[in-house]
């Protein structure tokens, strides 16, 4: 138990250290701050999970760049679709990262972009339907090299 | 004005779903990075794109510093008729850029 409670942290400590010099000093997001920035979203409403698919590598080496595709199981018809699909993250400067508006013109409910990401973090997919319901996915990304890591 | 790759089949079925993917060149200066005097770089990055098929808007999109550089977009939209796509990128000092692409639809 002592040398799982060792070896864990110290793995992460060097990640996040690592990470730290990259930074810019100004203000970076925080896991509250995203939750804050959901929350003003969707106001009273709960957010439910499922129906998203939000796919980025496990671990990827060049924060700069990083594949993203966000899929929801919708049918995408008049009575049934998909109005809006946000995407944030917990520790770039800002937690917001994309915002999609689509409907049933769209046919199928997916978009793929790339995106930065500044240190590993949680980033969190949440889909708005036309019912007024929310739904959620999200995925843990470790980063090796983090965006801004030349400036 | 800035080098942009369209991606979309010039023929399609009536009702078949198609991908559009679309890439446009631009640094997406964040307002975060610094020089080497310390001074940070002023934003630049692109804030909105969208999609209109024969003049009815079917995506748009927000972004946000957290985009890569040169951002790519990739989607889906029903072919519902022969006509015009036009794809819009409007960036921080409110330019915008147009593109049009026909589809025919049988």
């Amino acid at each position: 138990m002592r040398n799982g409670w060792l070896s864990l942290p110290t793995r992460r400590l060097v990640l996040l250290a690592g990470a730290g010099f990259s930074l810019t000093p100004h203000a970076v997001a925080s896991p509250a701050e995203m939750d804050e920035v959901i929350r003003n979203l969707i106001g009273e409403a709960t957010i439910k999970r499922g129906k998203v698919m939000l796919e980025l590598p496990p671990i990827v080496e060049n924060g700069n760049v990083v594949p993203l595709t966000v899929s929801v199981d919708s049918p995408m018809s008049e009575a049934n679709h998909v109005t809006a699909i946000h995407i944030f993250n917990e520790k770039n400067p800002q937690p917001y990262v994309a915002t999609f508006n689509l409907g049933p013109r769209a046919g199928r409910a997916g978009v793929s972009t790339r995106i930065r990401l500044a240190d590993s973090q949680r980033v969190v997919a949440i889909a708005r339907l036309n019912d007024g319901s929310f739904w959620s996915d999200s995925a843990d990304v470790i980063v090796t090299l983090a965006a801004c890591a030349e400036g | 004005m800035a080098r942009v790759l369209i991606n979309l089949p010039a023929q399609a079925k009536r009702g078949e779903i198609i991908e559009i993917k679309t890439l446009i060149a631009h640094p997406m200066e964040t307002g975060y990075r610094l020089g080497r005097t310390g001074v940070v770089f002023p934003r630049d990055i692109i804030n909105g794109f969208v999609c209109t098929y024969n003049g009815e808007q079917v995506f748009r999109a927000e972004l946000f510093p957290a985009i890569a550089a040169n951002p790519f977009i990739a989607f889906f939209t029903v072919a519902t008729e022969s006509g015009e796509i036009a794809f819009s990128w409007t960036d921080d000092r409110g330019e915008t850029q147009t593109e049009v692409r026909q589809i025919t639809v049988e």
